[in-house]
C-alpha cells in the first residue's frame, strides 16, 4: 500500500463554525439522497426495489432538474448495476448506489468483486427482510449477508444519521489507507418512510470534509492498467485478502479521525458504537438499527425503575469493533444481544460475532444471551426488553441459554387467527 | 469503403497491440480476432472481459495487451462496459479529465457469456445505446472449462456434455442458439459476424461501425483445437471452410437491416468442413451418419436460399 498523505493533513485546519441552517422534514430515504447530493457524487447505477426506490427517484429527479451535476444510468439488474458501480469506480468517478433485500442478493457476487477492486463506493442498503416467505418489512438479514464481503458496514438509527453516515463513508472508504466500498444500513419502513428532522449541512463544509476523490490508477488512455486479473498463484490470493483484512482494520482508526473532523464541521458526534447508559450498568443490551431506539427508551423506564440497565449500539459492523466492545462490556454481569437476524440451525449472527469477542475478556459477563427479536416486521416492545431483562438475571445465576425466539402473545393470537383462514381448519 | 487505413493485408503488418507470447492454446481462433481486432480500433482501448478463455490472457502479472484491462464476471461485461463508459463521460464533461484520456470501450466474451448469462446486461447494454463494441468469440461451446456444451454449440457437435453414445448417436441435439438475430432485433447500428480466415472484411467491417456511436456487436467464429479436436496448424483453414460451406456466413447488418458481405457463389459441401473436426467424426466412423450430415446441409441450403432471393437474382443462386 502506497503511504498517502491523510485527508486531514492536507486541510488547512481552521475554526468551522458549526452550520446549522435548521432541520429539514425528511424520510430515510431522503436523507440518503441529499448526502449522495451533498458528497457531489459523479455516478449512480441505479435499479428500483421497495424500499430503497425512493432514492433513486429523488436522485433522478434532481438531475432531471438541472439540481445535480452526475450521471444517472437505470441499469437491467442489480448484478449489471453493481457492475457499473464497481468499474465507474475504478474510471475514477465517486459512486452512489442504493438497493434492498432480494436486490442486494441478486447482486451478491459483485459485492464480492467491487471490494476485492478496491473500488471505494457507497451502496445504502435498505434492509427488507429476505424471502421466502417473500415482505417487504424489514430485518438484518440482507445487511448481515455481506458480512464477509470486505465491505465497510455501518448502520443507522435516525435519518440525521443516514445522512451523516454516508458523508463519514466516502470519507473513510476513499482514504487510501482503506479504499474499500461501505454499505450504509438503514431500515426500510422505519427509517426509509418515516419523516424526522434532518439538519442539511453547508454544501461548502461538506466540500472541505470530503474533497474530491483521489482514485490511485484510474483507466485513462495515457495509463494503460489491467484490473479485476486471475491469480492462479495460490499465496498471491491469500495476501490480497490478508490486505483487505489489515486495510479494513485500518477503517477503524480512520473512521475515528473522520468523526472528530465531522464534529469539528458539524457539531455531531459519531463513534463506532454508541454507550447508552452503559458504563455504570450492570446488563446490557447489543443492538442496532432504528429497533435502538426502542430500547433507549426501555433502558430509560427502566433505570427510572431502579434496574442498572444500558445499551450498547453497534455503529460500525465490519470492521467489527472488537476493542470498544471489549471496553464497554467487560465487567458486566450479562450481555443480551438482540439480532435481527436468524441463521437458521444456529441463531444470531451478532451474537456469535459478540460472544467471541469476549471470549478472551480477563473479566467476560457471566452470561451472552443470545435474543432474536424483530425480523421481518416484527416490533419490539419495552415488555419484551423487561423480559430479556429477567432472563439476564436469570441466566447470571446459572444455565446455558439457548436462542430466545421472541413472540408475544397479541402476536400469537394474530398469527392463530390468520392461520385459521389460510388452513381454512 | 471512402477511407481506410487497411487496404490490403500489407497494411496490417503495422503496430500490434497483443504482444507475442500469451498463455492460450496454440491455434487458438480468439486470438487471431481480437489481435485484429485491436489493430482496427488502436491502442486507446479497454477491454472488459466476461469469464471465459480470454480472461486467461492475463494472469497476475503479467499482460500480452498494450491496452486496459477490465475482468468482470461472467454475467455482466456489458455492465462493467456501462460503468466505464459513464464514468468517463461525466468526468471529460465536468472536466476532471481531457479527452485525451479517453478509451473506446470493448468487450470481449465467450459463445458462453454472450449467449444466455451474459444476455441480459447485453440487452440492456444495446437498448440504453450504450457506445461500445462487443466481440464474441465464438468457439460454439464452453472452452475454457473442457468444451461443454454452450447454447452457441450447433447440431451434432460432440462436446464433454453432450457425447454421441448408442442412446444419443448424433452428439449434441439441440440446435445454435442465433445471437446474430438476438442482438439484431434490438435494432443496434451495427452488427456483424466475421471470420479470422477473413481479416480484410473484418477490419472493413470495423472501420464501418466506428462511424457510429452507439453498441457495434461483432461474432467471431472462432475454431479451438482443442476441443474441435483438429490440427492447431488448421484453424484458419477451418475458419474458412466454415465460411466457404455456408455454416457461417459473414454479414452485418446496420440499424438492423441485413447485407451479406460475402456470397459464396458455390456453397462447399458441408461435409468437408465436418469431417477434419474430431468433434464431428462419429458422423462418420465408425457408421456414416448420412441422416444427420443432411439435416445440417438441408438447413445450410435452406439458410441461403432465402439469402439468395433477396440480395441476389435467382439465376445467380448458388444452390444446386
Amino acid at each position: 500500500m502506497m503511504r498517502t498523505k491523510l485527508i486531514s493533513e492536507l486541510k488547512p485546519r481552521r475554526e468551522i463554525t458549526p452550520s446549522i441552517t435548521g432541520a429539514k422534514m425528511m424520510t430515510g430515504n431522503v436523507a440518503a439522497a441529499w448526502a449522495a447530493r451533498l458528497a457531489e457524487v459523479d455516478y449512480i447505477p441505479a435499479y428500483p426495489i421497495t424500499p430503497q426506490t425512493e432514492i433513486v427517484e429523488t436522485l433522478s429527479q434532481w438531475i432531471a432538474l438541472g439540481e445535480m451535476n452526475a450521471k444517472l444510468t437505470f441499469l437491467d439488474s442489480e448484478h449489471s448495476m453493481l457492475t457499473a458501480a464497481g468499474t465507474s469506480s475504478l474510471a475514477g468517478a465517486r459512486v452512489f448506489t442504493a438497493t434492498s433485500s432480494q436486490g442486494l442478493l441478486y447482486g451478491f457476487e459483485m459485492l464480492y468483486n467491487i471490494a476485492g477492486w478496491r473500488a471505494p463506493i457507497v451502496l445504502v442498503n435498505v434492509s427488507r427482510a429476505v424471502a421466502a416467505p417473500i415482505t417487504l418489512e424489514p430485518d438484518h438479514n440482507d445487511f448481515l449477508s455481506t458480512r464477509d464481503t470486505g465491505f465497510i458496514l455501518l448502520q443507522t438509527e435516525t435519518c440525521q444519521e443516514v445522512l451523516d453516515l454516508i458523508l463519514l463513508a466516502y470519507r473513510v472508504s476513499e482514504d487510501h489507507r482503506v479504499l474499500l466500498p461501505s454499505i450504509v444500513n438503514l431500515d426500510g419502513f422505519h427509517l426509509s418512510f418515516t419523516r424526522e428532522p434532518v439538519k442539511l449541512p453547508d454544501v461548502e463544509e461538506v466540500r472541505s470534509f470530503l474533497p474530491t476523490y483521489n482514485p490511485p490508477y484510474p483507466f485513462r488512455a495515457g495509463k494503460p492498467s489491467a484490473k479485476g486479473v486471475a491469480v492462479l498463484r495460490p499465496p498471491l490470493y491469500s495476501f490480497y485478502k490478508y490486505q483487505m483484512h489489515l486495510s479494513s482494520l485500518n477503517a477503524i482508526k480512520v473512521f475515528k479521525e473522520a468523526c472528530d473532523d465531522f464534529e469539528a464541521y458539524f457539531a455531531r458526534r459519531y463513534d463506532v458504537v454508541e454507550k447508552y447508559m452503559v458504563d455504570d450498568a450492570e446488563y446490557v443490551f447489543v443492538m442496532m438499527g432504528s429497533f435502538t431506539s426502542i430500547g433507549k427508551k426501555a433502558v430509560k423506564m427502566m433505570r427510572e425503575e431502579g434496574l442498572s440497565v444500558g445499551l450498547l449500539k453497534l455503529r460500525m459492523v465490519r470492521p467489527f469493533p472488537t476493542q470498544d466492545i471489549r471496553r464497554a462490556l467487560e465487567g458486566k454481569k450479562a450481555v443480551a444481544v438482540i439480532d435481527q437476524n436468524i441463521s437458521p440451525g444456529f441463531g444470531g449472527t451478532l451474537f456469535a460475532e459478540v460472544s467471541s469477542t469476549l471470549y478472551n475478556v480477563e473479566k467476560k459477563p457471566r452470561v451472552v444471551l443470545p435474543v432474536i427479536g424483530a425480523i421481518g416486521g416484527k416490533t419490539l416492545s419495552v415488555d419484551e426488553f423487561r423480559y430479556i431483562v429477567e432472563l439476564m438475571m436469570k441466566y447470571e445465576q446459572r444455565g446455558e441459554p439457548e436462542p430466545i425466539l421472541l413472540f408475544r402473545e397479541d402476536e400469537l393470537r394474530e398469527v392463530e387467527s390468520l392461520l385459521k383462514l389460510g388452513v381454512g381448519e | 469503403m471512402s477511407r481506410t487505413r487497411f487496404s490490403t493485408l500489407k497494411d496490417l503488418l503495422g503496430e500490434d497491440y497483443v504482444e507475442p507470447g500469451t498463455p492460450l492454446c496454440a491455434g487458438c481462433g480468439a486470438i487471431i480476432a481480437l489481435r485484429l481486432f485491436h489493430k482496427a480500433l488502436g491502442g486507446r482501448v479497454v477491454w472488459v472481459n466476461a469469464a471465459g478463455c480470454i480472461t486467461l490472457l492475463i494472469v497476475y502479472p503479467f499482460t500480452p495487451l498494450k491496452s486496459s484491462w477490465m475482468y468482470t464476471a461472467m454475467a455482466s461485461a456489458p455492465a462493467g462496459a456501462q460503468g466505464i463508459r459513464d464514468a468517463l463521460d461525466i468526468l471529460i464533461e465536468k472536466e476532471r479529465i481531457p479527452v485525451e484520456e479517453d478509451l473506446k470501450v470493448v468487450v470481449v466474451t465467450g459463445d458462453g457469456a454472450a449467449s444466455d448469462i451474459g444476455l441480459q446486461s447485453t440487452s440492456g447494454a444495446i437498448h440504453r445505446g450504450l457506445d461500445f463494441y462487443y466481440l464474441c468469440y465464438d468457439n460454439e461451446a464452453f472452452g475454457n472449462t473442457g468444451f461443454q456444451y454452450s447454447a452457441a454449440t450447433p447440431y451434432g457437435s460432440r462436446t464433454a456434455t453432450s457425447p454421441p453414445t448408442p442412446l444419443i448417436p448424433e452428439g449434441y441435439r439441440g440446435r445454435k442458439k442465433d445471437l446474430f438475430e438476438i442482438w439484431r432485433a434490438h435494432k443496434p447500428p451495427y452488427v456483424a459476424t466475421v471470420s479470422p480466415s477473413h481479416p480484410m472484411d473484418m477490419i472493413r467491417k470495423i472501420e464501418k461501425a466506428e462511424k457510429y456511436k452507439g453498441p457495434k456487436l461483432f461474432i467471431s467464429i472462432s475454431p479451438c483445437p482443442p476441443g474441435w479436436i483438429i490440427e492447431t496448424m488448421d484453424t484458419v483453414k477451418l475458419a474458412k471452410l466454415a465460411v466457404e460451406t455456408g455454416i457461417w456466413p459473414l454479414k452485418e447488418a446496420v440499424y438492423g437491416e441485413v447485407h451479406h458481405t460475402y456470397i459464396p457463389r458455390r456453397l462447399k459441401p458441408v461435409e468437408e468442413y465436418l469431417k477434419i473436426q474430431g468433434r464431428f467424426k462419429h458422423l462418420f466412423y465408425p457408421v456414416r451418419r448420412d441422416d444427420v450430415i443432411a439435416k445440417i446441409q438441408r438447413e445450410i441450403e435452406e439458410y441461403w436460399r432465402i439469402v439468395y432471393d433477396k440480395e441476389l437474382g435467382k439465376e445467380d443462386s448458388g444452390l444446386t
